[in-house]
This record gives C-alpha cells, sequence and structure tokens, in this order.
C-alpha cells in the first residue's frame, strides 16, 4: 500500500543530501548519475549516495509497514464476513497484504538495515505508515470500498515504481501490483453485489462507506505539487516517476465513471467534467485533516499502533523458542 | 538495538513448472530449513506459481564483486568469434 503521501513522512535533519564531499566521492556520484541518466537499474551491492540509500530505507520501509498495518482494519470483518465466499477472499486478501509487507521489508533490508532495526523504528513511532489505516472500518461496506478506492488509489501509485531505479524495490513492485489487481477488483464486486441485489438499507451502506473514504483517498497522492518540497530529488533519481497531483487526477477521472456504474455519489458537489481540460475538476482537499492524521491524530493511530507492539511482543517468545528449537536440531557443519 | 535474536536470512528460488530452471525470486527470515520451506511456499508461491522451491541461507551464498565487475566480465567483450554469427557462410549453406 504505497501513497506518495509517505514521502512526506518522517524524514530527520541528517537525511538531506550531504554538502561536503571528497574528490573519490564526487566521481563516484557522478558515475551513479550517469546510470540513472541512462535508465540504468541500480542493484543492492552498487555504489549509491547515502542520500538516495536513506531515502529508499525510508521509503520502502513505510512501504512495507503499511501493507502490514493495512491488514488490520480488515481483520476486523473476518469473522463478520457475509458469507463463506467473502470470508475466504477477505482472508485471502489479508494474506496477500503480509506477503507485500514481506517482499518489501526484503528489498529494505538489500540496503543494510536489519528487519529488527525496521520494526523498531515502526514500533516507536519513528518510521510511520499510510495515514489512511488511521480511519475505522465501520461497516461491512468500508472492506469493499478499501478494495475499491483505497487499493485503487494504492495501485495508481505504485504502477508507477514498477520502473523505480533501485532494482530489488522494482521486483518487488512488479509482483505487487499483479497480485493487487485481485483487492480492487473484489471489492469492486462486493460493492456491487450490495447496490444491485441488496435491500436499501444495504445500498444506503454502500454510500455511506463511499462517503466517509473518499476524501481520505484523495489525500493519498500527497499535498499539492507546489507543496512537495522533497518531490524533485526523489523525480531526479527515478524513485518517483510521476507527480502527486497528475496521480491524482488520474484517479478522480478514473473512478467518476466506476461510481455510476456502481449507482453511487461521490461526496463532491463540485465534482464536474471540463470540457476544456479533458478532466474532471473537483473540490478543496481539507489538508489540515491530513497533517492531523499523519501526526498522530487520527481516529484509530493509537490502536493500530498498538495493535502491531503488542503482536511483537506477544510473539517474543514464539521466535525465541523457534530459534531455540533450530540450535537443538540443526547438525554442527563444521565438525564434519 | 541488536538483530542477534533475528531469525537467519534465506534465499528463496522458485521452479515456476518442470522444465525449467529454478528462479530466484525474493528471501525471507526462517529459524530452520524447515520453517524456511514452509514460509517460501506460503510468501511466493499463494497463486500455484512454483511447482518446487528451494531455499539457501543467504550467508552461505558467495557472490562475484560489483566493484570487479568490468575486470571480471569485460575480457569477453572482444571474444566475438565465440558468437555464430562471427562467422560469413555462403548463402546456401548459411543456416546450417
Amino acid at each position: 500500500m504505497y501513497t506518495q503521501a509517505m514521502d512526506t513522512m518522517a524524514r530527520e535533519p541528517g537525511d538531506g543530501p550531504k554538502a561536503v564531499r571528497s574528490a573519490e566521492e564526487a566521481l563516484l556520484e557522478e558515475r551513479f548519475e550517469a546510470r540513472i541518466d541512462d535508465g540504468d537499474f541500480i542493484e543492492a551491492k552498487d555504489w549509491m549516495p547515502e542520500h538516495y540509500r536513506k531515502t529508499l530505507v525510508r521509503q520502502i520501509s513505510q512501504h512495507a509497514h503499511s501493507e502490514i498495518v493495512g491488514m488490520l482494519p480488515e481483520g476486523n470483518w473476518v469473522t463478520r464476513a457475509p458469507t463463506l465466499k467473502r470470508k475466504a477472499i477477505l482472508l485471502a486478501k489479508i494474506q496477500d497484504e503480509g506477503g507485500h509487507g514481506l517482499y518489501l521489508y526484503a528489498a529494505a533490508e538489500t540496503l543494510g538495515t536489519s528487519r529488527d532495526q525496521l520494526l523498531d523504528a515502526l514500533h516507536t513511532g519513528k518510521a510511520k505508515y499510510s495515514s489512511i489505516f488511521n480511519y475505522p472500518t465501520l461497516n461491512w461496506a468500508d472492506m469493499g470500498t478499501i478494495g475499491w478506492l483505497v487499493d485503487g488509489a494504492a495501485i495508481m501509485n505504485q504502477v508507477p515504481i514498477c520502473r523505480c531505479s533501485f532494482a530489488p524495490y522494482a521486483r518487488a513492485m512488479i509482483r505487487i501490483c499483479r497480485e493487487e489487481s485481485f483487492h480492487q477488483r473484489q471489492g469492486y464486486d462486493a460493492l456491487l453485489t450490495m447496490m444491485q441485489h441488496g435491500t436499501e438499507a444495504q445500498r444506503a451502506m454502500v454510500q455511506d462507506s463511499v462517503n466517509r473514504w473518499w476524501w481520505p483517498c484523495l489525500m493519498m497522492f500527497g499535498p499539492p505539487d507546489d507543496q512537495s518540497p522533497n518531490s524533485a530529488q526523489s523525480m531526479r533519481w527515478g524513485i518517483k516517476r510521476v507527480s502527486n497531483d497528475e496521480l491524482r487526477q488520474k484517479f478522480v477521472d478514473a473512478t467518476v465513471e466506476q461510481a455510476k456504474v456502481l449507482g453511487v455519489t461521490l461526496p463532491d458537489p463540485d465534482l464536474k467534467w471540463n470540457e476544456a481540460r479533458q478532466h474532471y475538476d473537483f473540490g478543496a482537499i481539507d489538508w489540515s485533516e491530513f497533517w492531523r492524521v499523519v501526526g498522530g491524530d487520527g481516529p484509530c493511530n493509537q490502536e493500530r499502533l498498538g495493535a502491531r507492539v503488542k503482536a511483537w511482543e506477544d510473539g517474543a517468545w514464539v521466535r525465541e523458542a523457534a530459534l531455540a528449537h533450530a540450535a537443538k536440531n540443526t547438525p554442527q557443519q563444521q565438525a564434519a | 538495538m541488536t538483530t542477534q535474536n533475528e531469525w537467519p536470512l534465506w534465499e528463496v528460488f522458485v521452479r515456476a513448472k518442470a522444465g525449467l530452471d529454478h528462479k530466484h525470486c525474493g528471501s525471507l527470515h526462517a529459524a530452520d530449513s524447515k520453517m524456511a520451506i514452509q514460509l517460501a511456499r506460503d510468501v511466493y508461491t499463494r497463486r500455484q506459481e512454483g511447482t518446487s522451491v528451494w531455499v539457501v541461507r543467504s550467508d552461505q551464498i558467495v557472490a562475484s564483486d560489483p566493484g570487479d565487475k568490468g575486470m571480471f566480465f569485460d575480457p569477453m567483450e572482444d571474444k566475438v568469434y565465440r558468437h555464430p554469427t562471427f562467422y560469413q557462410l555462403p548463402e546456401s549453406v548459411n543456416h546450417m
């Protein structure tokens, strides 16, 4: 669940590019920039500027955290899925999110940061995850809306990263994008079933869900381009490929048609087709809400992080026992 | 933050179907080889992407040095006679 909004999060003072460099470093950096300009992929063991490495560790790990935390709002509905079919689908989707988190942690670890360090940054609040998961899942329709809109927005955000200059990240993203399409389609399918075969109350449930998720989904693309100071360097390095506003527009244009087929309205009175632009115009986004939720004051921030920390601590004895078991049962190869 | 309690890292190789090579597809942490095979199945073959899985401890892999890439691989660059296209034969026998 990558969102460009994460570009804005959890930067540290030391994260900026270094001003003073040795002659040798300058030469290496020149070669590196030339490879980027040629569209070359950078592999984990290749030389790279420290700032490039830090930017990637931050982005990939926050992406991984988002996949893992993203299991929580959906896990909330596993026991209450309306049919066995929907329950099996939901479980498969949640398992995928766990898998996506693992592909990404592995990619981040190739940059020389350990899994424990990455998890520690999440658990201590130093690293962020996508703000969208700090909103609650209040009804069953939310499972459909998350698939349709949240995963839909994530796909728009993620597809360009399949061409990221850092190859291990790009490879993980290709795998993720291939699997993510099912997530969006199952969500839309669940909503369509309720809209076409449901009761009046079920249709109202879908509309309520869409009303609550629409604006937070638009925020997933990050602040407007003129307020995204860090974007330029990421674009230059081929870590980021398409601007926030461009992706957001693409998402709105695609979603309006899907909403019509579904039979729901989107909660924006200013949403209308602009013939001159050949795009949909939409209303102003409440960025104060975005910054509030990023800053920790969303509806579920404490609950989500608390659940992750508890799972990690409760699982400590399992991790230790597995290691002890392995040590006891592994034949001493050196002795041979 | 210590990492000494971390489960070791394993590289995962999957054979997509009989007749193909095993191909590297990623890595994962597992306490031992049995767990690594089990987790590899769950993480990398949820949609029948494989018919066989290999796992190997990452610290057991010996790799060429990326810094020596030029010295190591470039000597093959001027040995064009190792390719069939190097040889110009008469048209009538050129498809041998």
